[in-house]
């Protein structure tokens, strides 16, 4: 079935992603391009998620004020950028949304 | 009775220490695991496969991304290639912590690697550089995988039971860009990376019709892209 193929081959080229380096170290060097392209890869794929998840409703960008996760995310990214604590930015980026919610409906 | 011997405590001790270095982050990683059951129930993936992602891929964000491609009836090639790129910030984590668990024995290192997720590492590489690689520190990124590893099986199985039944107007499913917003803001410092993720989410919008999320593969690309061309340009 193909969701185990999914599975199975997902897992197994994650787990030998993770163990690369540890495994391989003392046998190869990263070129320095290959190297700065990875330390790229966190920014751009969870940028890319950060934005349709905030942008794209209901399978269209909503890029108005009344789609709520615009300022709830940008809110976010304040308190992110400002005070470096997780626990903070989801729970304040939460609360935010769920009051903009409220302000819309009601 | 004194303790003349207080070595074997140790690695307790480091284990602990990496679980409580953990426990703040788990509050966040909770609900996101839920939300990954909810929508595995949603994409029609029945219970033991869903249960099994999270315990053979074991990599949040991708597990994610692959409900929304299994609903989509994505091939199976784009989707885990999709999760191949998603998951390959983790080869930097495993440079990352190569040098410090290199002197470890083999069955250590296969464990470890496989416990080598964003919030295990973030917490492992702090301690690492605070404290060195010598004193059983391994037992303290045991410590910090495992409580992750266990907070992921299980919120992920009560979101699989639950998924169905959390109403919709609690918008759970906002957890994972804010999840995501709290690792990646802090660490956009310079101009390379603050221009790959802006490159990115400007394309992910303009290309989010592509079929099948080939938006977030094209847009992960040209944003790494762009990163590495303001660099060069400097």
């Amino acid at each position: 079935m193909n969701l185990w193929l999914i599975i199975i081959l997902a897992g197994i080229l994650t787990y030998l992603t993770r163990l690369s380096f540890i495994w391989l170290l003392h046998r190869v060097n990263v070129p320095p391009l290959a190297q700065r392209a990875l330390e790229l890869v966190p920014p751009a794929v969870l940028a890319v998620i950060i934005a349709q998840e905030m942008l794209i409703r209901d399978g269209a960008p909503a890029l108005t004020l009344h789609n709520p996760r615009i300022l709830a995310g940008l809110v976010a990214i304040v308190v992110a950028w400002r005070t470096r604590n997780t626990l903070l930015t989801i729970i304040v980026g939460m609360a935010a949304l769920l009051v903009l919610n409220a302000l819309l409906l009601g | 009775m004194p303790d003349e011997n207080p070595s074997p405590q140790i690695p307790r001790r480091q284990f602990w220490r990496g679980v409580q270095a953990i426990l703040p982050i788990l509050v966040g990683v909770f609900p996101f695991g839920m939300i990954y059951g909810a929508l595995a129930v949603k994409a029609d993936i029945p219970f033991f496969p869903a249960a099994s992602m999270s315990f053979i891929t074991f990599a949040g964000s991708s597990q994610f991304v692959a409900t929304q491609m299994v609903r989509q009836a994505a091939p199976v090639v784009i989707t885990v290639l999709t999760m191949f790129v998603i998951n390959l910030r983790h080869a930097l984590y495993s440079a990352s912590v190569a040098g410090y668990v290199r002197h470890l024995s083999p069955a250590w290192k296969l464990g470890l690697a496989y416990l080598l997720t964003d919030e295990a590492y973030a917490v492992t590489i702090s301690n690492y550089r605070q404290e060195g690689s010598q004193g059983n520190q391994q037992y303290f990124f045991l410590g910090a995988g495992l409580a992750l590893w266990l907070c992921w099986q299980i919120s992920t199985l009560l979101g699989i039971l639950l998924g169905a039944v959390i109403p919709e107007s609690w918008s759970l499913d906002f957890a994972l860009p804010l999840t995501f917003i709290a690792l990646i803001v802090p660490s956009l410092k310079e101009r390379a990376g603050i221009t790959a993720a802006l490159t990115s989410a400007v394309v992910g919008i303009l290309a989010y019709a592509m079929p099948f999320k080939l938006s977030i593969l094209t847009a992960a690309l040209l944003g790494i892209t762009a990163g590495l061309l303001v660099e060069k340009k400097r």
